[in-house]
């Protein structure tokens, strides 16, 4: 069997620890860094005890050993602030960086719609969109490669415990995001995102609402089977992916109304929208990893 | 009791839910000059789920945000246009938009405890030189101590006006009270209180009474009520019994009347009363503009708005959800074939 690829990650917070979960159950990646700023972190203490190497000295403390320790892929859990910084610092060194911040430097990718054109063009970094992006735009895409979309609105629901600082503190960033991405990888002529956060307890799983106005009247039966084969493709990587309602059908509105319930690797099964983030980044590094060892053993 | 108040109006901004967002340019010139001329100092005009609302969610208007607001705001002699915006459906992009066309309030709405997602859009509209209000939605679902807490929050963005806002009309005069002297204890003594209410209780002019008698400076109202559920406070209502009150408004008892009467009630879809859908909201403190949507779920799969709304408040959903009123449709209907 090829040797599994190493990886690191920066941001040993909520979304960092549960990748870190992912990534050590992974049959293709080995995560060998946590890279934090704080040596009293919950996070760095948490990776250090399951054997990681861990530095509080932010992506300065892990440059000297992505050579020496073979780093391939390094994920980044922090803010899009910080990611600039730390891409300008590590891209040169050859590795390859999944942006899990709405820096969005590098192409979106979500998984189904376009990871494997993403694997041809020999990209350096890739930006993992947003919890809502991750959700929804499968469904886009399932409808657009159908049918012309003219128009693509998502509506993702999360509960308020599961939306931390930086998502409350620029919560345009979103809505921006992810309106652009459901154009540029779900195919949508013009994309709409609105997020809510819902305070209930015990709070609820996400809920995601995908309506797409297609091109004159949609095409039921061919738009039905694309958005259950895409259910299962999803299902792969996040098995709380749910079908709650629809395909609904009104003219040329196809609506859709799923549920993403996480996996509780680290956060709590209600937080699927974390899970989906974390999941599709260690889907996407996976699909990497691949095409590495193919190289390798060549 | 001698005190001033200012009287909001709504009829051009909540009015567009049970208008379905399709007010006319022209009938909107007509109502905002009118209000104008009858003293109202402050006129909103927004799609009904703030700048940026246009939505399949929402319902598209018959006119963008900025068509709207750039017909009225110069048509306006003594009044001053708001906006609302609600983050997480509209941005700041939105903001400027509104700023730049001259509108002077900007009112940036959050659930009631989740005032934190406001604060890009609050000290945007502050640095602008906006009269800047935040404005706790569902005000119903915190208590008057966790009102207090978030209501401190949006001053500390730089609010410099705090609303209590009633969206499902479920909230009881003395209810009214305890929220607004718990917010008026935290804030500073310039920072100004209001009270946005609904009448799906029928309580909407008692309720504002209420809150003037706790200190608040601004209150909501539309012309003979048009806004989500059975309404907004009606404004000519709540005029003359300020009136009475010897609390000035600066609004005319019966130009405001005649608003009411000529220009607004000849645009109403249907009569804005507390019918049993409307009474639904309010008791069980739903958010007032899912109303029309589960009418509409009812007619298209037979069941009972009325559960539809109970069903919503059960589940704990909140403004903004109206996508849960087809799916929750569903789900009811798939549960009564199965039994």
């Amino acid at each position: 069997m090829a040797q599994k690829i190493k990886t690191a990650i920066i941001g040993p917070g909520n979304i960092g620890t549960d990748l870190l979960a992912k990534l050590m159950r992974s049959p293709l990646l080995e995560p060998v860094w946590m890279v934090g700023v704080d040596p009293e972190s919950d996070g760095l203490k948490r990776a250090a005890k399951l054997g990681i190497k861990t530095t509080a000295q932010g992506v300065d403390g892990l440059l000297p050993f992505v050579k020496e320790d073979d780093i391939k892929i390094v994920f980044d859990a922090t803010s899009a602030y910080v990611h600039k910084e730390n891409a300008d610092k590590l891209t040169p060194l050859g590795v390859l960086m999944i942006d899990l911040t709405p820096a969005a430097i590098g192409p979106f990718c979500v998984p189904p719609a376009n990871l494997k054109e993403q694997l041809g063009r020999g990209v350096n970094n890739v930006n993992m969109v947003t919890c809502g992006g991750q959700a929804t735009i499968p469904m886009v895409y399932a409808v657009s490669r159908i049918q012309p979309v003219e128009y693509a609105e998502i509506v993702a629901t999360v509960s308020s415990r599961s939306a931390g600082p930086g998502t409350r503190k620029n919560i345009d960033e979103f809505t921006r995001t992810t309106a652009n991405a459901v154009e540029q990888v779900g195919g949508a002529r013009q994309g709409k995102a609105i997020i809510i956060l819902n305070p209930a307890e015990p709070p609820l799983i996400m809920r995601d609402t995908v309506h797409c106005l297609t091109e004159g009247e949609a095409d039921q039966e061919k738009i039905t089977a694309s958005i259950h084969s895409m259910i299962t493709d999803v299902q792969k990587y996040v098995p709380g992916y749910r079908l709650v309602n629809g395909p609904v059908f009104d003219g040329n509105r196809v609506s859709v109304y799923l549920e993403v319930e996480g996996l509780g690797d680290y956060l709590p099964k209600y937080s699927g929208n974390l899970d989906i983030m974390t999941a599709a980044a260690a889907r996407t590094a996976e699909m990497f990893a691949e095409q590495l060892q193919a190289i390798a053993t060549a | 009791m001698s005190k001033n108040v200012i009287l909001h109006d709504m009829t051009l901004r909540d009015g567009m839910h049970p208008k379905r967002h399709q007010i006319t340019l022209t009938q909107m010139s007509d109502i905002a000059q009118g209000l104008d001329d009858a003293g109202v100092p402050l006129i909103e005009v927004t799609h009904g789920d703030g700048l940026g609302g246009a939505s399949v969610n929402y319902g598209f208007p018959a006119h963008s945000d900025e068509e709207y607001l750039s017909t009225v705001v110069p048509l306006m002699k003594q009044a001053k246009v708001s906006a609302l915006l609600l983050p997480g459906i509209g941005t700041v992009d939105h903001l400027k938009m509104a700023h730049d066309i001259g509108v002077s309030t900007i009112r940036v709405a959050t659930h009631c405890t989740e005032a934190d997602v406001a604060e890009q859009h609050i000290s945007l509209g502050r640095k602008l030189g906006m009269d800047t209000v935040g404005f706790l939605m569902m005000s119903h679902m915190n208590e008057p101590k966790g009102l207090a807490e978030q209501a401190k929050l949006m001053e500390s963005y730089g609010a410099n006006c705090i609303y209590v806002t009633d969206s499902a009309g479920h909230l009881l005069p003395n209810s009214v009270v305890d929220r607004l002297r718990a917010v008026r204890d935290v804030l500073a003594p310039d920072t100004e209180l209001g009270f946005h209410g609904h009448h799906n209780l029928g309580m909407g002019v008692a309720n504002s009474v209420a809150a003037i008698q706790a200190g608040a400076d601004r209150i909501d109202a539309a012309a003979a009520g048009l806004g989500a559920g059975a309404g907004n406070t009606p404004l000519e209502v709540l005029v003359a019994v300020l009136d009475l009150m010897n609390v000035d408004t600066g609004v005319d008892v019966f130009k405001i009347q005649d608003v009411a009467e000529d220009l607004v009630v000849p645009i109403m879809d249907f009569p804005i009363r507390v019918d049993r859908d409307a009474l639904t909201l309010g008791y069980a403190g739903v958010y007032g503009s899912f109303l029309l949507f589960a009418k509409r779920a009812e007619q298209k799969y037979g069941v009972p708005a009325r559960e539809i709304l109970v069903e919503m408040g059960r589940r704990g959903m909140i403004g903004g959800q109206e996508d849960m009123i087809e799916d929750t449709a569903l789900s009811l209907l798939r549960q009564k074939q199965s039994t």
